[in-house]
This record gives structure tokens, sequence and C-alpha cells, in this order.
């Protein structure tokens, strides 16, 4: 009895093994599939570099989770930067160095992501690209603080992701998110009755309502309802959105990923709740989710550093180039992604970082440098660091009208 | 050799050269290591080696001593990662590093085992594998707690929430314990590579004592023959609960350890649900049920295979898949163990045909 029932969960773990690979490479089989080709394009650039200048590369490290539920996340960031580090070798490296990424999962797994880190280490890496999600990074910040490793995060949201010095990120941290939600809707006046619905599972989403109820409080806006839900309760929200619609809500505040916001959205609809939806950049790749009726999303208002449609020059060259390659749009830890190489790039050129510099050098370098550039990234324009990690950037609003993104 | 290996029985034989083996894989990584020859990502990997050996001979108390399926050991391991590290984070500044990670141990090893004591005394009274339904219940249920829990201290005292960290009203400069789903940030590195080695001995010391002892031998009984045991006036649920609650508090060792590597720790299900539960069987089940040194080979082997396998990329988790059932295969099919024994008799017959030559 007791050895069937011990097969027989054994038999169950690698079902549910094999039915949840499945389900990843279903639902990112575009990504996959990018991934493949970026080994095969990483490979070959590696060889034409080495044909080209003889060993003088420098080594970026990307840390990230390419399998499991947040895959689409990694490999979206792995991709973005790979494309950049393909156009800044392809205009002749930083200081006459080829640029060499080497990305590793983590699979969502602080303990994993340091061993990533440690990969990366022995591979020779000398600033480190990474983690992307926050947790992971603050794990892997304490060993590069520990070897005096230069690290600059792509999508690392929470605070503690750059309490050391030689951390520093790209995106805006979750408290500053939810700050600039709760200013810009009391700046614009788009309600003063307020329901959040968050997931109190998750550090981002948790993070960002913490702050924004803080920040509603001295904006005289009132949350009338928040209800949170978990990672293993978030397929049904009617009770939520009763919930909101009881309490009088004007508009409902998403500070969630995208995946569960179009399920709110689809059952918002159903009960008839005609409300305006408000969310950051989490939101972003809602429109690409799959059964979703789009229209749904109309008129939903995120506040997002990243718009794919976007027509300044630079982003409409990154989405051709990423399109292209990877054949999808890119979401906004792609352009993280880009935007983390082209940094270390300006820090790097501001610092004359050079290929015989030992990795504590450059890590000093950098960090030194990195509060003098200012960076004209796909996230921001000028955007500029201060010696305590913190980018500082304006958010922009995008509404979705037509069912594509536009600014506001 | 005859007269030495007398003087010890099989068994006594037996656990030194587990001991023996965990002491000698010791020294030569330590040597390793001083003369550079070792990875960082070995480095790396050396305490997690030693968690999940110690969590894995902890299961295996359970499921090889005891003959009861526990599907929560990752949750026991959560309970002991938590309180310990809440514990540390809070003493950060008052305590010097050894007196608070010798504290931080006991009481996580405590709280594990308290935890341990009630799951089990409502199901170790039951025939059957409730113990398993239980269990998976029980791993799932507290990794949702955990994550629903905000804990604060500051100058007035402890401050605690399952709403949100706003509502615990802290002053200005308190100090956030558990921030809910963020877990708990900035605990002390106090593990290292001696700490886990010497824990997982004391763990080994531990467990194979327990199985030599009179307890452990009540406990076999009732593995063996629940009603013959009974017959004879062993106490059934008694005995049940004293080993699956020092298999649950060895299990919050292992988790003391592991949170005190990382200066993070989140209850995930990646680290502390159901499929960590099945990662610790599985080494159990690898590595030879009641084997207790099995269990340790198979837990470094299976935490080093999929680190080794990176540079396949997408293929890993494949390949990883592929081993652990060409693993079964070799351990436990029919057909294997014929073949092996058969290999055994004739390198035996060879071994005497070579000496009576």
């Amino acid at each position: 009895m007791k050895k069937k029932l011990l097969s027989l969960v054994l038999a169950g773990a690698m079902t549910a093994a094999v039915v949840t690979g499945c389900g990843n490479s279903a639902s990112g089989s575009q990504t996959s599939d990018g991934a493949d080709s970026q080994t095969e394009e990483s490979a070959a650039d590696s060889q034409t570099s080495d044909g080209a200048s003889s060993g003088d590369t420098f080594k970026i490290g990307g840390i990230g989770p390419l399998t499991g539920s947040a895959a689409v996340y990694g490999v979206a960031a792995m991709n973005g930067s790979q494309i950049a580090v393909d156009e800044i070798n392809a205009a002749g490296g930083i200081n006459g160095m080829t640029v060499e990424l080497n990305f590793q999962d983590d699979e969502l797994d602080a303990e994993k992501s340091v061993n990533a880190y440690n990969v990366l280490k022995d591979w020779g890496a000398q600033v480190i690209d990474g983690s992307v999600t926050s947790a992971c990074s603050i794990a892997v910040s304490d060993k590069t603080h520990e070897d005096q490793m230069f690290q600059l995060t792509p999508s690392g949201s929470a605070v503690d992701c750059v309490q050391y010095d030689n951390a520093f990120r790209i995106c805006f941290s979750d408290p500053n998110q939810g700050i600039a939600s709760a200013q810009y809707i009391s700046e614009n006046k788009l309600a003063s009755k307020i329901a959040v619905i968050y997931d109190s599972s998750d550090v981002y989403s948790s993070g960002i309502y913490e702050k924004f109820a803080q920040e509603a409080a001295s904006q005289s806006l009132e949350i009338v309802y928040a209800g949170a839900f978990t990672a293993d309760s978030n397929k049904d929200f009617s009770v939520q959105l009763q919930k909101a619609k009881d309490a009088g809500a004007e508009l409902v505040f998403l500070p969630i990923y995208y995946t569960e916001a179009s399920l709110i959205l689809t059952q918002a609809a159903d009960m008839g709740l005609d409300v305006q939806f408000f969310g950051c950049d989490g939101l972003d790749g809602i429109l690409d989710v799959e059964n979703f009726d789009v229209s749904l999303a109309e008129g939903v208002m995120l506040l997002t550093p990243f718009a794919a449609d976007a027509t300044d020059a630079l982003t409409v060259k990154f989405v051709e180039a990423y399109q292209e390659k990877y054949g999808e749009t890119p979401n906004q830890f792609a352009a993280d992604g880009y935007d983390t190489i082209y940094t270390i790039k300006a820090a790097a050129e501001k610092a004359g970082i050079t290929a015989g510099m030992s990795t504590e050098e450059i890590c000093a370098a950098l960090t030194a440098a990195m509060p003098e550039i200012t960076v004209d990234g796909l996230t921001g324009e000028g955007i500029t660091w201060d010696a305590s990690g913190e980018p500082s950037k304006a958010p922009k609003a995008v509404v979705i009208k037509d069912g594509a993104y536009a600014a506001m | 050799m005859k007269t030495k290996a007398g003087k010890l029985s099989k068994t006594a034989k037996n656990d030194m050269i587990t001991y023996g083996m965990v002491i000698a894989a010791y020294i030569i990584v330590q040597i390793l290591v001083s003369t550079g020859h070792v990875s960082s990502l070995v480095q790396g990997l050396l305490v997690p080696f030693c968690t999940y050996s110690i969590v894995a001979v902890a299961l295996n108390l359970t499921v090889g001593i005891l003959g009861e399926l526990s599907l929560g050991h990752a949750g026991f391991m959560c309970v002991g990662a938590f309180t310990s590290a809440v514990f540390s984070l809070a003493c950060k500044e008052t305590l010097p590093s050894v007196p608070r990670f010798a504290a931080a141990l006991l009481i996580g090893a405590a709280s594990a085992a308290l935890v341990g004591f009630l799951v089990g005394v409502p199901v170790l009274r039951l025939k059957g594998d409730y113990l398993a339904i239980v269990t998976l219940a029980f791993g799932e249920i507290i990794k949702n707690i955990i994550n629903a829990i905000y804990l604060g201290v500051d100058a007035e005292g402890l401050h605690f929430s399952m709403k949100d960290a706003l509502s615990l009203g802290m002053s200005e400069d308190g100090l956030m314990l558990i921030k809910g789903a963020q877990g708990v940030t900035g605990a002390p590195h106090d593990s290292n590579f001696t700490v886990g080695v010497v824990l997982l001995l004391i763990t080994l010391f531990i467990v194979q004592h327990f199985i030599r002892s009179r307890t452990g031998r009540a406990v076999m009984a009732i593995r063996d023959n629940r009603i013959a045991a009974e017959s004879v006036g062993i106490n059934i649920t008694k005995y049940k609960l004293i080993a699956f609650t020092i298999s649950a508090s060895l299990a919050g060792v292992a988790g003391v350890l592991y949170a005190h590597n990382l200066s993070t720790l989140n209850a995930l299900p990646k680290n502390f649900g159901y499929n960590m539960s099945i990662l610790i069987l599985v080494f159990v089940v690898l590595g030879g049920i009641g084997n207790m040194r099995g269990s340790v080979i198979a837990a470094v082997l299976l935490t080093l295979l999929p680190e080794v396998l990176r540079s396949l990329n997408d293929y890993r988790m494949l390949i990883y898949a592929v081993v652990l059932i060409v693993m079964m295969i070799f351990n436990w099919s029919p057909n294997m163990i014929f073949l092996r024994k058969r290999v055994r008799q004739r390198l035996a017959a060879g071994r005497e045909a070579g000496e009576e030559v």
C-alpha cells in the first residue's frame, strides 16, 4: 500500500513536471525559439569576436529566470540585452573591447541565482546584468558586494536590491511606482474613491500597494476597498470586484501583473462593473494575452517606462530589431535589459575601463562614474543615478486606445 | 584486519563508513579549496549540499525507519528557516555571531519539532497513509501563512499583522522582521561549510543512534508489523510521534542552515513548496529507503547535477529527468537488482578463482 502510494506520488510529480513544462513552453513558445536563436547568435558572435580582436573582451554576466513561471521576464531581458550587445559590437565595442554576454538561468530561486552568479564568476564575468527579479537580485547583490563586482539590475525593483554601493538599477523601485501612481491619479483628478486589488503573495505587488496606500492618504484620495489575492487564488476575482463595486469605487488600481489583470478585466465586464482601471508597469503585455478580448482593456491606464509603439527613433529601431530577431513585440523587461547594457557602456566609457583592469578596479571605477552619467534610453530620457543606486526618470502614463498603447 | 573488524559490529562499522565518508569529503574539499582547485560554483554549493543532505536524512527517518510517508518536509524546513531568521535578524546587533547562531539553531529545531508534534498528534493515531495527505496540506498551508505575516519590532515591542505593513503602526526606527511576501531580508550569514558538515555529522549521529536504540527498535517493529508490535505492548502512537518529531526538528535544522546562507528568505513554491518536498523524497528514494549514507550521496549528486548541466541550456531539465529515471531503474528495477547480484557473484567467483590460482 505504502509503496503503491509512493509510486503514485512520484508518477504524479513527474506528470506535473511534464505538464508545467509544456504549459511554459506553450505560453512562451516564441520566447523559447528566441532563446534558441539567441544561443546560436551568441555562439556565432563569440566566434567572430574571437577572430576580430584577440582577447580584448568585456564580459557581462546576466542572471534571470529563463525557465519556470517568470521565464517571460528573464527571456525578454536577455533578448533585449543581447540586441544591445550586438549593436555595440557592430559599432566597435566599449573602449575598443568586444562585449560578450553570458546569460544564466536562476529559475526565480534565490539559491539558484547565487549558483548562476558563481557560474558567471568562473566564466570570468566583469560586471553583472541582473538579476531580473527582486529577491534573486537581493541575494546576488550580497555576493557581488562581497566580491566587489559591479551590479546593475534591469528590473529588480525592491528597495533592498540596491542597498550596497556597488548595486544600481534601471527600473523604478516599487515604492516609487506606488507614490507616482497616487500622485498621478490625484493630480489628474481621475478619481477620489479608489479600490485596490493586489497580490499579497507577490513582492512587487504588495510593495507598490503599501506605498500607494501611504501616499494616497496624503493626497486625500480615499481607498474604499483593498482586496488581496495570492498566487494560489488568482483565477476568480468576482468577490473582490463585487466588494469594490459595493464600496462605490470610481477607479480600481491594479498593481499586479498582466495575466491576473486580464482575468480581472474580463470578469469585471461580465458583472457590468464600469470603472476606470489603472495599473503599473506589470500591466505591460496585457494586449498580447492569448484569448483575451482586447476591447475590454480599452481605456485602461498604466504607468510604464516603455511603450512598444512609441514613435521616437530609438524605440522604433529597437522594436524592429527585436521583432526581426525574436519574432515578437518587446515588453518593458526587454527595454530594461537593453538600457542596462547601454548604461554599462556609458559608465565604462566615462570611467575609462580597459581590458587589463581587475574586477575590483572596474567596480570602483564604474561605481564612481554612475552618478556622473546621463543615459537616453528606451525607458526614459536623460536618466541619471545618485550614489544610492536609484535612477531618476519621469514615469510615462499610457492609455490603451483602439487596441494599442497611446501616450497620454 | 579481521580482528579489528571483529571488535565492531557490522552495523557500527556501517555507521563509521558513513561518518568517514562525510569527514573525508570535508577534508578533501577543504584541501582543494585552499589550493584553489574548486570553482566558485561548487564553493557556493557546499552549504546547499549540507542543507539538502540533512533534510534528506531527516526524511529518511520518517520514510525508511518509521515507514510513514511525509510530503511536508519542506514545510518543516520553512518553519525552521523563518523562526531562526527572525531571531537572528532581531538579535543581529546585540549578540555575537557564535551564540546567536547556536540559539538560532535551537530555536529553529524546537519550533519545527513543535509543529511536527502538533501535526503528528492527530494523524499518527491513524492507520494508513493519512500522514502523507496531512503533511502535504501542512506544507502548503505554512507557506501561505508565512506569506501573509507582517512582523516588526521597535522600541515599544513586537508588532504583528496579517493584513499589511501599514497596519503594524511601527515607529520610524522600527525594524521589519517579516514583510509578508517579501519575506525576511538581511539575516546574517552565519552558515558556512564547516558548520554545515558539523550539523550533518550531528544529524547522522542522532539518526543512526536512534535507529540502534531501544526506541528505534520499537519504531522499526511498528513499521514491520503493527499488530505484532502492539501485541507485545509497544505504545504505537508514542513511538511514531517520537520518530516523527525528531525527523521534523532535523528538517528545521536544515532550514536554519538554508536561511543563514542567503541574505533573502522568501517562502516560494520553488524553495518550500510541494515540489521541494517531492525533491527531498526523491533524494531518499534514489539513495535507498532506510539507507542514510545513500540519502547523503543522492542529495549531493542531485543538487550538483542541474548546475553541472547548465551548459546544455534549455535541455538540462530534460536530461535531469532522464538521469532520475535511469537512477531509479538502476537502483530499484528487479531486473537490475538481479543483474547487479550476478555481476557481484561473478566478481566474487573470479576473486576466489584468482586466490586458488
